[in-house]
């Protein structure tokens, strides 16, 4: 199938892949999807103390526009609020990246990805304040 | 030497380029100083000389596959000859008995007509492959029954190019007493084919894989034993009553130089392919992770079938502009259900996902080969980079000790 020019620009270059601590009580994980269906997305999110996130990183496998959805993300993630960022929507990064209706799963994923880091790293900052008030 | 010209095709198996010398053969019946006329008229020299040429490519493909040049009967292309001869043997022996046996890792076009034939109240057995593609001989033997009337498998499989034996198969069938059916889309020029020796009752061809025209195909209906088929095409009783409609002398010319070419060139061609894909295979196969699909050794020369374990297959199709090729993996439909054939090997849905089906053929070059060696091993790297799956492997997580969320 063919590529949109923004797919293509994210799959030929990731922006933000790599890796944070993930024992960091600062960084929240994200990691869903299943190899078995085709698309696994690892989004990583550093928090700042005032409530920003301050850095992202991703790993992906699956499709191209699994790849780019996920990209895209980090950027969009970064300088953001918690709150902001899970205000983000698949249709937002569907329309941004032009990707066509086969590929809608691919941004539900990326939703799915940033909710479950900011659930992470908010289940870590309980732990925390349970730790500290023990 | 030749140039590398990119992208380079190694899709054999999904359709070839037309040989120039089929190409020629065409072009000679289709202008007005050509042989245009129709191969049916009786009363000039214009419908002669065309059946002339249609029943020179008749013998032409017969010999390749040591058939009576009268067992063969022009279709549109393997599909047709599928469904003829499904259909056709089904319907005309139903008085017999309503069961058919199968196998999973058929193409669609037998695949959906069993179906079809399971709407219209026939029984079908889908065999199971063993691990490596082939047919377990002891099921086969177990799936039949008394009303058991037609058995289907096909030669050379498309997706990983392992080659049944078709001639064990086909004793059983005859022992049995059963019509056997063979899709040989996949092996003209391949494999020897032989349908006396192997006992086959009914054969698919297509042209397009073996250097010939797209649109054009046979289908091999035994005359001794006498086997029956029902036609599905009415009209003019063209084909002695099996398939009707008017014969396209440029396309049965092509096919029938291009089988021409196949039985001639076949022994040293095979020899070359097989050298290309030993290549590709060993500039490959040192990888971490790497898995081959279906049986080495009886295997088409041209065809390598493998899975790179952490990669997904659309997204290193993306990287490998340069290359045409096929992938197991279909992120491309709402299910994302990786080839049906891989899993009916018993691979995981991973490995099915991570697959790519390489197919050399006749124009292919030992350049083409190293340059494709060189960019996959490229993008497998920079796609396993990306891969958090990869970085478990590393770490030594066992992927399946993890719940996954399906989705």
């Amino acid at each position: 199938m063919a590529y949109g020019e923004k797919v293509l620009d994210h799959y030929e270059n990731p922006r933000n892949v790599g890796a944070l601590d993930k024992d960091d009580t600062s960084v929240g994980t994200g990691m869903v999807g299943a190899p078995a269906c085709g698309d696994v997305m690892k989004l990583q999110i550093q928090v700042g103390d005032n409530g920003v996130i301050e850095d992202a990183k991703f790993k992906t496998y699956g499709c191209g526009s699994a790849i780019a959805s996920s990209s895209l993300l980090t950027e969009w993630v970064k300088g953001k609020t918690l709150d902001e960022a899970s205000q983000i929507k698949n249709s937002d990064i569907a329309e941004e990246l032009a990707l066509p209706p086969v590929k809608i799963h691919c941004s539900v994923l990326a939703e799915d990805a940033i909710r479950a880091a900011i659930n992470d790293y908010q289940g870590r900052q309980v732990a925390v304040a349970e730790k500290q008030s023990a | 030497m030749s140039e590398l010209k990119l992208p380079i095709y190694l899709d054999y198996s999904a359709t070839t380029p037309v040989d120039p010398r089929v190409a020629k053969a065409m072009m000679e019946c289709l202008t007005p100083d050509g042989n245009f006329g129709n191969p049916a008229s009786r009363s000039h020299s214009f419908g002669w000389k065309a059946e002339s040429v249609v029943e020179n490519a008749r013998e032409q493909v017969a010999a390749l596959v040591n058939a009576d040049p009268k067992e063969i009967v022009w279709t549109s292309g393997a599909t047709e000859s599928d469904n003829l001869a499904i259909k056709g043997a089904a319907h005309f022996y139903s008085k017999n008995g309503k069961h058919i046996i199968t196998m999973k890792t058929e193409h669609k076009a037998v695949l959906d007509t069993c179906r079809q034939l399971e709407r219209e109240g026939f029984e079908v057995t889908y065999l199971e492959p063993q691990a490596d593609g082939l047919v377990d001989m002891d099921k086969l033997k177990a799936a039949i029954r008394d009303d058991t009337v037609l058995i289907s498998i096909m030669h050379v499989n498309n997706e990983i190019g392992v080659v049944q034996d078709i001639k064990a198969i086909g004793a059983l069938a005859r022992e049995k007493k059963i019509i056997f059916h063979v899709d040989a889309a996949q092996s003209p020029g391949k494999v020897e084919i032989d349908v006396k020796d192997m006992n086959v009752d009914l054969m698919s061809f297509s042209a397009h894989k073996t250097y010939g025209p797209k649109g054009i195909g046979a289908l091999y209906v035994s005359r001794k034993p006498r086997v029956r088929i029902e036609a599905q095409m009415h009209g003019g009783g063209h084909e002695r009553g099996m398939r009707s409609g008017t014969l396209a002398t440029h396309q049965i010319v092509g096919m029938g130089e291009a089988f021409r070419i196949a039985k001639e060139e076949m022994a040293g061609e095979n020899e070359r392919i097989r050298m290309l894909r030993d290549r590709l295979l060993n500039g490959l196969n040192d990888m971490e992770e790497v898995y081959i699909n279906g049986d080495l050794d009886h295997r088409v020369p041209h065809n390598l079938n493998m899975s790179f374990n952490f990669v997904e297959g659309e997204s290193l199709i993306m990287a490998l502009k340069d290359i045409a090729i096929s992938s197991g993996s279909a992120c491309t439909s709402a299910s994302l259900e990786p080839s049906y054939v891989l899993r009916a090997l018993g691979r995981d849905d991973e490995l099915a996902h991570s697959s790519l089906r390489f197919s050399i053929g006749r124009f292919t070059t030992e350049k083409d080969v190293d340059h494709a060696i060189k960019v996959i091993r490229q993008a497998v790297n920079k796609l396993r980079d990306l891969s958090p799956l990869w970085d478990m492997y590393k770490d030594g997580v066992d992927l399946k000790s993890i719940e996954w969320a399906a989705h």
